[in-house]
């Protein structure tokens, strides 16, 4: 627990480090419930700071890709880049420009955010605090909107491939005929398709948020814990690594499921 | 945790960072790679057609080297042969002109031979005239007699 704070409870402690840095169009600084156009200055700072690091550092690297030797940076790059085309040629078998680039930007920007959680839960809200700044959450992908924001994006190129491709009509005739092709179970299949495609969204911005939230709440109780924080900060810091690989994957990975399906004539 | 426009702030962004993405990131970097992929897969077929041709010249070598051997030995016993021919021509020509100078050297014996001998003859004949003229002057005269004597000179 921080030592500067030491009259506040365990209870202030953990609702202090979930709280956003907000500014609201109506009410300014920090004013609770000021209703839909509040934004969280602190999650779309480091958010948009991270992608611009990440656009950063692999444009300044794909301006001088030589097909000579490479540098050992470009060698990392290209690792994921080849991850990422690999992982999309095996699963999205339409022809779209757009996919490879998206799964990449995906992939590393949502790890990049992801990675945030690593750095100690104390160290920037503290730092921020000295400089006058109250509330600051420095994971991104801990904010229900950031995830949101990034599935729901996903989820209008879904609308917008299946309509492109199979035509409203298509699309329409998708979510009405399946799976019972049968026109008295047109309701039904309307409800159960719907869902479905609701579910992917709802599911694929829950999940990252899901997981990177309950971690970074559990650094959150490490950290108060006093001396033994220190062990249990390291085990869970280090299975953490894994979590953080791990949900940026699968947030592209579906992504990249999501779209393929959406592409497929049936 | 409300929903507010932060979602709409990170779809904007979200969409801005995957447009530059495709824009300026992608595509260089994977025809980076596409290109160094391809370079190395010729490298690749050339080095082995490379050594396919480092083979094929090793036997041709081989090969070469095996012909002229068999030249060189033909040649040499081209030549063993023309040598035995040479020697051959050599003697044949020794021969016949030994052959030659002996028969010369026969023919110039034979000659002075028969020269010696007439010269002994015209000299045992005119010996023989000597002394017949000394015994006829002292008892006939000497054209009576030369007739036998003559036929005695052809006797000798």
């Amino acid at each position: 627990m921080s030592d500067d704070s030491g009259a506040i409870t365990s209870s202030e402690y953990i609702q202090h480090h979930l709280t956003n840095l907000t500014w609201s169009v109506d009410g300014g600084w920090n004013v609770h419930d000021a209703g839909f156009w509040t934004f969280h200055v602190d999650s779309l700072l480091f958010s948009i700071g991270l992608g611009v690091l990440f656009l950063w550092l692999f444009r300044s690297i794909a301006k001088k890709a030589t097909t000579d030797v490479p540098g050992k940076l470009q060698c990392l790059i290209e690792i994921v880049i080849e991850f990422v085309d690999q992982n999309v040629k095996d699963t999205f078998h339409g022809k779209n420009a757009m996919i490879a680039p998206l799964a990449l930007t995906i992939f590393v920007w949502v790890f990049l955010m992801n990675l945030m959680d690593l750095i100690p839960v104390d160290l920037l809200p503290s730092a921020a605090q000295a400089v006058g700044i109250p509330y600051l959450k420095v994971v991104p992908t801990t904010d229900l909107n950031v995830t949101l924001g990034m599935s729901l994006s996903v989820f209008a190129l879904i609308i917008f491939y299946s309509i492109k491709i199979k035509g409203i009509g298509g699309f329409v005739k998708e979510l009405t005929m399946q799976p019972f092709n049968h026109p008295a179970f047109i309701p039904v299949n309307l409800i159960l398709e719907l869902v479905t495609l609701l579910a992917k969204p709802v599911s694929l911005g829950l999940r990252l948020f899901g997981n990177l939230y309950a971690g970074e709440l559990i650094f959150i109780l490490i950290a108060m814990l006093g001396m033994w924080q220190l062990p249990l900060h390291f085990i869970w810091a280090v299975f953490h690594i894994l979590i953080i690989v791990l949900q940026a994957f699968i947030f592209m990975m579906l992504s990249i499921v999501y779209l393929s399906m959406a592409h497929e004539d049936h | 945790m409300d929903i507010n426009a932060t979602l709409l702030g990170q779809a904007i962004a979200f969409a801005v960072f995957v447009w530059f993405c495709m824009k300026y990131v992608w595509p260089p970097l994977l025809s980076a790679i596409e290109v160094r992929q391809k370079k190395i897969s010729d490298g690749l077929t050339q080095a082995e057609r490379a050594g396919k041709d480092l083979e094929l010249a090793q036997a041709k070598a081989t090969e070469k080297l095996k012909e002229a051997k068999a030249q060189a030995a033909v040649i040499v016993d081209q030549a063993n042969k023309r040598r035995a021919q040479i020697i051959e021509k050599a003697k044949d020509e020794g021969q016949i002109e030994r052959k030659k100078i002996i028969t010369q050297g026969e023919a110039e014996v034979e000659a002075e031979i028969n020269r010696a001998r007439e010269k002994l003859r015209r000299q045992v004949s005119s010996l023989a005239i000597a002394g017949a003229e000394k015994i006829i002057k002292r008892t006939v005269d000497k054209e009576a007699n030369s007739d036998i004597i003559d036929k005695l000179v052809a006797e000798l």
